[in-house]
Parts: structure tokens; C-alpha cells; sequence
């Protein structure tokens, strides 16, 4: 089972007080607004739930695998994620 | 930026009270550790996906003293990025 987009829209409209489409324009707004925090490279911190860290890495040289022929990979930006203590805990079924 | 600032913008975009954002808040990470806890992946378009991977019993060493010991089996979430926050995360622009 993978959990959705709808299946986050369904708990919050099940959940609270709002029409079915105040409830989808509540998950697309809290979505829009953890993208615009990381598009700015500025890192994302949830209590409870772990931490999105916009990382730097430089530019490096890489081959292409399929041919071998070596390539320059430019400075790029990465999304990193780390689960929080509450998180592992609650996964683990402690 | 942490939750309690994501949950102000939250209340801000929705044009609600802060209690409300906050509440809606709460049910979707919810949701989504809830999904993690029960060994399900999540996936949210544009965002990215998490998969719940699960590592047998090992055993291990603690690098302080080089004592070997046993590591308990446990499951660990990982976050993939999504294709478009990947590609904004490095180009504020698009």
C-alpha cells in the first residue's frame, strides 16, 4: 500500500471541519509551502517527524556509466532526509 | 524553517485561524508517520516518496572502544525527492 496525495486530502477531510475542497487546497498549501522553504535552499525542521536539509555539493568529474566516457557533473543542490528519534521510534514499534 | 512557522504560513495562505492550520497540520504528518509505522511507502507527486527499509541483525563495533556488539534488526525511513522539487531546488527561477 502507498500512501497519496487523495489518502492525505481524505484524512483531512475526515478529520476536521472543511469541505472537500478546502480540505485538498489545505494539503496543497502545506506542500507548496515546505517546496518554497527548500526551493530556497533554506532547510525544513518538523518536530517529531525529522529534518529536510538542502545540501551543496560541488561540481565533480563522473563518467557516464554506458559508455565511459568522462563528464564534468556541475554544483548541484540535494534534498536530504533525516527521520527524527519520535519518527524511528514510531516506526520501529517502540 | 521549522513547524511552527510552516503552520503560521499555513494559517496565513489558508486564511485561517492558527488552532486550524495547526490541527490540519498535525493530521497529515500524522497520516504519513502513521503509513511509515505500518511499513507502507508514501508518494506525493512533486514532493518526493518514502520507503520504509528494513535491516537484519548485525553486528557491529563501537568505534570508541572496537568492542564488538550485536545490532538490533530495525527499520529505517528514506526520502527520495521528486522530480520537480529536485529540479526547483536548483532552479528557484522555474
Amino acid at each position: 500500500m502507498t500512501l497519496t496525495k487523495a489518502d492525505l486530502v481524505q484524512k483531512v477531510y475526515q478529520n476536521h471541519n472543511f469541505t472537500k475542497a478546502q480540505a485538498a487546497e489545505t494539503v496543497e498549501a502545506f506542500l507548496r509551502i515546505a517546496k518554497d522553504c527548500l526551493k530556497d535552499g533554506e532547510d525544513l525542521l518538523i518536530s517529531g517527524f525529522g529534518k529536510f536539509n538542502v545540501k551543496e555539493k560541488n561540481a565533480r568529474r563522473g563518467r557516464n556509466p554506458q559508455t565511459g566516457d568522462e563528464l564534468i557533473l556541475d554544483a548541484r543542490k540535494v534534498v536530504t532526509f533525516k527521520p527524527s528519534g519520535i519518527l524511528r521510534a514510531r516506526i520501529n514499534g517502540e | 524553517m521549522n513547524k511552527s512557522e510552516l503552520i503560521e504560513a499555513l494559517a496565513e495562505e489558508l486564511k485561517v485561524p492558527l488552532r486550524d492550520a495547526s490541527s490540519a497540520a498535525t493530521t497529515i504528518l500524522d497520516a504519513m508517520a502513521d503509513a511509515l509505522a505500518n511499513g507502507e511507502s508514501i508518494e506525493i507527486r512533486g514532493f518526493g516518496s518514502f520507503v520504509v527499509k528494513e535491516y537484519g541483525s548485525y553486528y557491529g563495533r563501537n568505534p570508541k572502544t572496537g568492542e564488538k556488539i550485536k545490532v538490533k534488526p530495525k527499520k529505517l525511513p528514506f526520502f527520495k525527492v521528486g522530480k520537480e522539487l529536485k529540479e526547483q531546488v536548483n532552479n528557484p527561477a522555474k
